[in-house]
């Protein structure tokens, strides 16, 4: 198998306001988010990076992804690395989360062709692109509304959308299903075993257990900002659903869970 | 390069997609200018032409003969009035009215007295001219009689005159002022400003939305996720966000010459073409550096802001810095000549004032472009900066 992603010790701590230490409950001006995780993935899998509220999933990728450095560490993707090479990363990947926003005042059809633009897509590329995510999303329906004036469900599907227009090799995608109606969360698990069949790699991070035994081949498991398992699904799992596996791990490593 | 164009164009779409944005900030600030100058103008100079030939209405005790036929032509008409105590009440009340205008009172055989009275041999002749301060028809009356009657008094003791008549003397004009001179020197004073505060007032109708709003509501984040060198995002929003005030800039600038005709009335005779095509070209490069030098630093104050809110409360330090700088050169501040051009903001003006003086500095002009294009390079490069810092990007 040919490793596409290894993520080596990354490590990112915040400072935190006055405001976000009240928030948080803690004195400590800095919080550890990630600390020293590492983690390989393989072309053509699916990678799930499972983990509760607050582990340091979208952390990690946004650190991927190349929004935010890492205090240490780095991760090579496909040759390169997303502390020298941010600009490299950033074409090779698309990448999701919903911290990315669309401005209201476009139309899905304008953003498409906007950010297409901004990757070097070529015209005609863009046009057949456009035909076949529109349709497969039903975004062909409203691709003249102004996002402003879309639903939730739609502008997901639509940032989706705009997130793989120079179809990307690795698709890192944070919570792709999270406030999604159950039908729209169909298209999108189904669409992601799609990417896969066409070779593509990809990481996704969630909280979800039935996302993960759906679709991913391999799965890491975060608890406060460290990697405490990292193998293949049925490794993980031996034989017991995943969640049940999930809490035992969880107390192994951690210690009762007491609400 | 192409980026570039990219970003230009949707800022540029994104603006003119929107007719309200484009009304607030293009068409109004024009329109509004326009519509203002001219009412007020219009305004002074009806205010200026009513007291002309409006007829005085004023009661009058002892009104001697030479008085009578010396504000003929003013015109006064006089209301004869023996000044019967009895009478009084009415006669102020008419006053307070404003039905009529003055109430003046002449002692007995005044003219005579008048004559007879020397300097310094105790009390003159009193002359009492009762008056409303509050309706203007009696207060411009009160004045002009009053001038009358001072000239009056020194034409009875007339020993000569200084510049008589019309404003030409045996050896030419009186005035010797270069003929656009005065009102040059006026609008030297004023239009540096006001096209400094119409661009600053562009600006700000648009860069906070654009940066730190895209900050704000997470659309800068979807740019940053993108190939995108962050120098084509900085360059690409400057750019088309000094497009977008310089277009305001233009339209207040065009409401304020259009309307200064009608604002200076018939007594000014100037001509807005006085000035030549060169000197608009050179006004036009200088106005567009000072663009991009203030869309630079309210770019990056916006940048440093987490909302459209707090930026505009954060450049609020900037535009007093901006119309301070606009108000030296009118209030005299005169700075060494070369050293001038090296201050951003403060050589625009400079250089602006100059040109509407009909003292255009050709070199202090191209030194003055000059130096605000390299500032803009070394702001966009600042810019760039906050664009690739996540601390600054994602700071919340
Ligand atoms: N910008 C930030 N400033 C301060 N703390 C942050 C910031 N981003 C994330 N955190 C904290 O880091 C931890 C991990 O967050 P996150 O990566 O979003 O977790 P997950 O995605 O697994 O739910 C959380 O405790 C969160 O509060
Ligand atoms: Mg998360």
């Amino acid at each position: 198998m040919e490793e596409l992603l290894q993520v080596n010790g990354l490590r990112k701590t915040f400072q935190l306001t006055a405001k976000q230490q009240k928030l948080e409950k803690t004195k400590e001006k800095v919080k550890v988010a990630v600390d020293g995780l590492s983690f390989t993935a393989y072309k053509g899998e699916v990678f799930g990076l499972l983990g509760p509220n607050g582990a340091g999933k979208t952390t990690t990728l946004r650190m991927l992804a190349t929004l935010i450095k890492p205090d240490a560490g780095d991760a090579i993707l496909d040759g390169a690395s997303i502390v020298s090479q941010p600009e490299q990363v950033r074409s090779k990947i698309g990448f999701l989360t919903s911290e990315l926003k669309l401005e209201d005042f476009f139309t899905p059809n304008y953003q498409f062709d906007f950010f297409s633009r901004l990757y070097g897509v070529d015209p005609d590329t863009i046009e057949k692109r456009k035909k076949v995510l529109f349709e497969r999303f039903g975004i062909d329906r409203f691709a003249e509304v102004k996002v402003g004036n879309l639903s939730t469900g739609m502008k997901q599907k639509v940032s989706l959308v705009i997130s793989l227009v120079h179809d990307p090799d690795v698709v890192i995608f944070d919570e792709p299903t999270n406030g999604l109606d159950v039908l729209t969360a169909k298209v999108v698990t189904d669409f992601l075993l799609d990417l896969k069949s066409q070779g593509k790699t990809i990481i996704v991070s969630t909280h979800i257990f039935s996302l993960i035994e759906k679709i991913c081949d391999r799965v890491g498991i975060v608890i406060a900002g460290k990697m405490v398992t990292c193998d293949t699904l049925e490794n993980i799992c031996a034989g017991k659903p995943l969640e049940d596996r999930f809490f035992e791990i969880y107390e192994e490593k951690v210690g009762k869970i007491d609400e | 390069m192409n980026n570039v164009m990219t970003i230009i164009k949707k800022e540029l779409s994104r603006f003119f997609g929107d007719r309200r944005l484009v009304f607030t900030t293009v068409l109004m600030p024009g329109l509004m200018i326009y519509l203002m100058y001219s009412l007020l103008g219009q305004r002074m100079v009806q205010e200026m032409s009513t007291a002309e030939d409006y007829v005085t209405k004023a009661y009058v005790v002892n009104l001697p003969k030479e008085i009578r036929e010396g504000t003929a032509e003013s015109p006064v008409e006089w209301k004869d009035w023996d000044g019967n105590p009895d009478d009084v009440d009415r006669v102020f009340h008419e006053l307070e009215e404003g039905e009529i205008d003055l109430v003046v009172c002449f002692p007995e055989n005044f003219m005579t007295d008048a004559a007879a009275y020397e300097i310094g041999s105790g009390a003159a002749p009193q002359v009492e001219i009762y008056y409303n301060s509050a309706k203007s028809n009696s207060y411009t009356s009160y004045d002009s009689l009053r001038d009358y009657l001072d000239r009056f008094e020194e034409s009875m003791v007339n020993k000569y005159d200084v510049n008589v008549g019309e404003e030409t003397g045996s050896l030419g004009t009186y005035d010797q002022a270069p003929k656009n001179g005065a009102v040059g020197k006026m609008l030297a004073g004023l239009l540096p400003m006001l096209i400094m505060t119409f661009i600053f007032s562009g600006v700000q109708g648009v860069a906070p939305e654009s940066i730190a709003g895209e900050k704000e509501r997470g659309t800068m984040a979807t740019l940053l996720v993108t190939p995108v060198k962050r120098g084509a995002l900085a360059f690409g929003k400057v750019i088309s966000l000094s497009i977008i005030a310089l277009m305001s800039g233009i339209s207040s600038f065009l409401g304020t010459i259009l309307s200064m005709p009608k604002m200076m009335g018939d007594q000014v005779d100037f001509d807005m073409s006085a000035y030549g095509y060169s000197n608009y070209a050179l006004l036009f490069f200088v106005i567009i550096s000072t663009v991009l030098v203030l869309v630079s630093v309210i770019s990056i104050i916006s940048a440093m802001a987490n909302s459209v809110k707090e930026a505009t409360t954060m450049m609020a330090p900037f535009m007093i810095i901006v119309m301070i700088t606009s108000l030296l050169p009118m209030i005299g501040v005169k700075f060494g000549g070369a050293f001038a051009s090296l201050i951003p903001l403060f050589n625009s003006v400079k250089v602006m004032g100059g040109i509407f003086e009909f003292k255009t500095d050709v070199t202090a002009a191209f030194m003055t472009i000059g130096v605000n294009l390299a500032v803009t390079c070394l702001l966009v490069g600042v810019l760039t900066k906050m664009f690739s810092s996540e601390k600054v990007m994602f700071s919340k």
